[in-house]
């Protein structure tokens, strides 16, 4: 791998570590009693925010109780990146394109993964209600929205990627371009060595005439 | 031809009588309200208001806050009365803030809101108001809008120089304005006013971060009326001024008996002294009883203790504490301009308003200009003291307030009306009605080295025909008048709750940063608190019961509670479990003699309640919290003694079934 390039997989890295420290996703919530929003942040080991005034609400309509306890996916996902940090930074000192490869396909399918995940937690909480629940509008559901907003009830649902969240994001692209700026090098080169094979030829043919 | 004749006679007539019933002597112009008043007052929905008017409640024994310029309530606080609204003064926790050497005082008469000061500006910290009947001193926390302490002054009575607070809010002062024997004399007749009948100037030190109140000493001072006070600021930081009418020390009829001197004094205190006398040692510790009581923020309860002595001196003893300046008739207030040089005391029977300099006084003292001694205390010569006299200002005047641009603000009761005079010359500027009979008056930071200035509010006394009548029992009013221009300009004319004496005004931004949205459960200190629902229950000992209740919208845990005997003491504690902003939940039981509560988010309030009959007894929030409010409720049974139902307490299991 070019120089280069091993410092851009090192800067992903970099971004990556953020993630132990921002937050990755948050959703917001807003009513007309609710001027000031309510809001949650998802972290890599955690939720914070209005989880409590959240779950209050909640009840109304037979939500299960959000606790962060309950969830594997927050004992899970710090090692989960701890891997890709250490891949990565792999990659970077040695230049391995391999590993580059191997980091890039791990990123894709926990990105897939934490997708589904979250995207059948919501479905979970937006769809599995209390049957006594003192709510109860026909036909209707919770889930929030996987990216973007939605109307539930009062609420103005919204899915949006925190700053962490971005900033993964931004490490992916850059993994991504790397691979494929390191792909193309590769190609260009191996034509550049053919031609200049065929140029050196080329050139003597021309010398003799 | 005749017919035009005949409509111009018709017109010229009515014309006429339009002018004659316009000019009816004695009655009163109505003040052009400035063309854009509207636009000025104004404040859109959802929009805040630009400053916080404190007006005190006057015979209510409350506090009212008010936004400025629209004139729209706000809140009133509760601070010497019950208010069964929320249930101060009913509730366990709150009942000790009423406590005082008489016992259970739930009323009384507030004056004076003083803010607390630093630097000689309002901080926003704290909120002073006295009660002026038995006598007091209360303190309000102004990040909760709560009263967290009240201080009863020993040796007083009628506290009404009080609470003004020196520049950095070293000291805050009381004085009697209805002079009587010290509290050790037990029995004395009315006739030895002169020989046994006293003033007590309290200096209460406040605690710099806490806010806590403490009587530091007591200045023991002849038996006049103390009327009003305020400390000095820059040059004059050393010196406090106490207005003093009765100096003819009359103790009947005082309407014509206390109105016969010329001029009565301004006492002029060098506090300073006397802090520095106290920490030698001097002065005597004398037997006391006054209560001091204390609102704590995490128990969410207030105690009450008794106080045994306080630290008095003698003025008579220490020459160079006090000095009297003569002051023309009966003076009402005495207020010091931002510099902190001249100060002006207004004789409510006066022809003038005389402006005094402290520069001057202390050049008098220096010189010993003194014209003779009352009581062995010096009085100061007239117009050694004197920078000038404002001459002709109106009748009846009581109160200045400054602009911080070179002008005074003097409210005139008996002409009704405020006078605009500028500080260096005493010329008169502008007057301008006020509807009617006006008290004090307030300039947002009037008081204070660097006011605010832009608008000068009027507290008035009487309003007759000014609003939709009420029956007999008509409300006060305060006038707001822009004071921007050089002409004052009335802007808008509201109603107030009690009597606004006195109010402070002060930027919004000054409190608002600070106002907290809810007490933080895992902080609730209070011992009966229950901080979850699994916490919630039913304990009996003896005729005793103690209920730990829950409220989370939108029930109360427990909720089904059986058990209870005729003639128990029932101590409902009631926990508010929300963690949000403005969620109050409310509580009541049927036929409760005592009140109802409302528990902020993370408090804790108990209702005392002693069933006196058997029977179901439904209880409930009374604050509409949330769309199921209505099934927040639940019901005590109350069975006959001796019966014995055993004591249960149910949640969410539906026994109706049975």
């Amino acid at each position: 791998m070019k120089t280069g390039s091993r410092i851009a997989i090192a800067a992903a890295m970099v971004l990556l570590l953020t993630a132990y420290f921002l937050p990755l996703w948050e959703i917001t919530l807003s009513a007309p009693q609710y001027p000031e929003g309510l809001s949650m942040d998802i972290w890599l080991n955690g939720i914070t925010g209005n989880v409590l005034q959240i779950n209050g609400l909640n009840h109304y309509i037979g939500m299960q109780h959000i606790d962060p306890q309950n969830f594997a996916e927050f004992k899970i996902a710090p090692y989960v990146f701890g891997l890709l940090i250490l891949i990565g930074s792999v990659a970077s000192v040695k230049g391995s394109r391999k590993l580059l490869i191997g980091l890039l396909a791990l990123m894709i399918v926990f990105a897939a993964a934490g997708f589904i995940d979250f995207y059948l937690w919501e479905y979970n909480y937006g769809h599995n209600l209390d049957p006594h629940a003192a709510i109860k509008v026909e036909g209707m559901y919770y889930q929030p929205p996987l990216v973007g907003y939605k109307q539930l009830l009062n609420f103005l649902a919204g899915s949006f990627p925190a700053t962490g969240g971005m900033l993964i994001g931004l490490a992916g692209i850059i993994t991504a371009a790397t691979l494929y700026i390191e792909i193309r090098n590769g190609k260009r080169n191996e034509k550049e060595r053919n031609d200049r094979a065929a140029g050196t030829l080329d050139h003597r043919l021309q010398s003799k005439a | 031809m005749k017919r035009i004749t005949q409509t111009t006679l018709l017109l010229a007539g009515l014309g006429a009588i339009a002018i004659a019933s316009g000019c009816k002597a004695g009655k009163t112009g109505q003040a052009a309200t400035d063309e854009d008043a509207a636009k000025k007052v104004y404040v859109a929905p959802g929009k805040h208001d630009e400053l916080y008017m404190f007006a005190s409640g006057g015979f209510s024994g409350q506090i009212a806050a008010y936004g400025i310029p629209s004139g729209r309530l706000l809140k009133v606080i509760p601070v010497f009365s019950q208010n069964p609204e929320n249930g101060y003064g009913y509730s366990e926790e709150t009942k000790p803030m009423l406590n005082t050497s008489h016992g259970f005082v739930p009323w009384d008469d507030t004056h004076h809101p003083e803010f607390s000061k630093t630097n000689g500006e309002d901080d926003g910290r704290w909120l002073f108001i006295n009660g002026n009947n038995t006598p007091r001193i209360a303190r309000l926390n102004l990040a909760t809008f709560k009263t967290e302490e009240i201080l009863e002054l020993p040796n007083v009575a009628g506290n009404h120089a009080s609470p003004f607070c020196t520049e950095n809010t070293e000291y805050i002062v009381g004085n009697t304005r209805f002079s009587v024997p010290l509290d050790g004399d037990k029995d004395v007749s009315i006739g030895d006013f002169k020989k046994k009948f006293k003033g007590a100037a309290t200096f209460i030190k406040v605690d710099k971060n806490t806010g806590r109140m403490n009587i530091a000493f007591q200045l023991i001072v002849p038996g006049f009326n103390y009327d009003l006070a305020h400390a000095g600021k820059g040059p004059s930081h050393d010196w406090i001024f106490f207005t003093c009418y009765n100096t003819e020390q009359a103790n009947t009829l005082l309407e014509v008996n206390a109105s016969q001197r010329d001029k009565d004094f301004i006492m002029a205190v060098n506090w300073k002294k006397a802090e520095e006398l106290v920490t030698q040692g001097k002065g005597r510790k004398a037997p006391a009883k006054y209560a001091h009581n204390l609102y704590n923020e995490r128990t969410h309860s207030a105690t009450s203790a008794m106080e045994n002595d306080v630290t008095m001196l003698d003025v008579k003893d220490y020459p160079g504490l006090i000095y009297y300046i003569p002051c023309p008739k009966s003076p009402h207030g005495v207020d010091v301009e931002p510099n902190g040089e001249y100060f002006v005391a207004s004789g409510k029977l006066a022809a003038v308003i005389p402006v005094f300099s402290f520069k001057k006084m202390l050049g008098a003292i220096d010189q010993k200009q003194f014209e003779g001694d009352f009581d062995g205390i010096p009085v100061l010569k007239y117009n050694t003291v004197l920078e000038g006299e404002v001459q002709k200002p109106g009748l009846g005047p009581l109160h200045t307030e400054f602009d911080g641009k070179g002008y005074a603000y003097t409210s005139m009761f008996v002409s009704s009306e405020i006078v605009k005079w500028k500080v260096d010359t005493r010329e008169i500027i502008d007057r301008i009605p006020t509807y009617y009979s006006i008290g004090h008056l307030s300039v947002p930071g009037g008081d204070s080295r660097h006011p605010y200035g832009k608008y000068v509010i009027a507290l008035n006394k009487i309003t007759k025909d000014r609003y939709l009548p009420t029956g007999p029992e008509l409300t006060q009013s305060a006038q707001l008048i822009d004071i921007t221009g050089n002409k004052m300009k009335l802007l808008l004319d509201f109603p107030t709750i009690g009597e606004p004496h006195y109010a402070q005004t002060i930027p919004a931004e000054k409190i608002e940063k600070n106002s907290v949205k809810f007490f933080k459960l895992e902080e609730n200190d209070n011992p009966y608190a229950a901080k979850s629902e699994k916490e919630a229950r039913v304990v009996r000992k003896g005729n005793r019961v103690d209920v730990y209740m829950t409220a989370i919208r939108s029930h109360l845990a427990p909720d089904n509670i059986e058990g209870i005997n005729q003639g128990d003491d029932v101590y409902v504690h009631v926990t508010n479990l929300e963690q949000d902003w403005d969620v109050p939940h409310g509580f009541a039981i049927k036929g409760s003699n005592n009140s109802e509560l409302l528990i902020m988010p993370g408090e804790t309030a108990t209702l005392k309640w002693t069933p006196d009959r058997t029977g179901i007894f439904p209880f409930y929030c009374t604050d509409f919290c949330s769309a199921l409010h209505q099934e927040m409720s639940g019901y005590f049974r109350v069975s006959p003694k001796g019966l014995n139902v055993p004591l249960t307490f149910h949640l969410g299991e539906n026994l109706a079934a049975r």
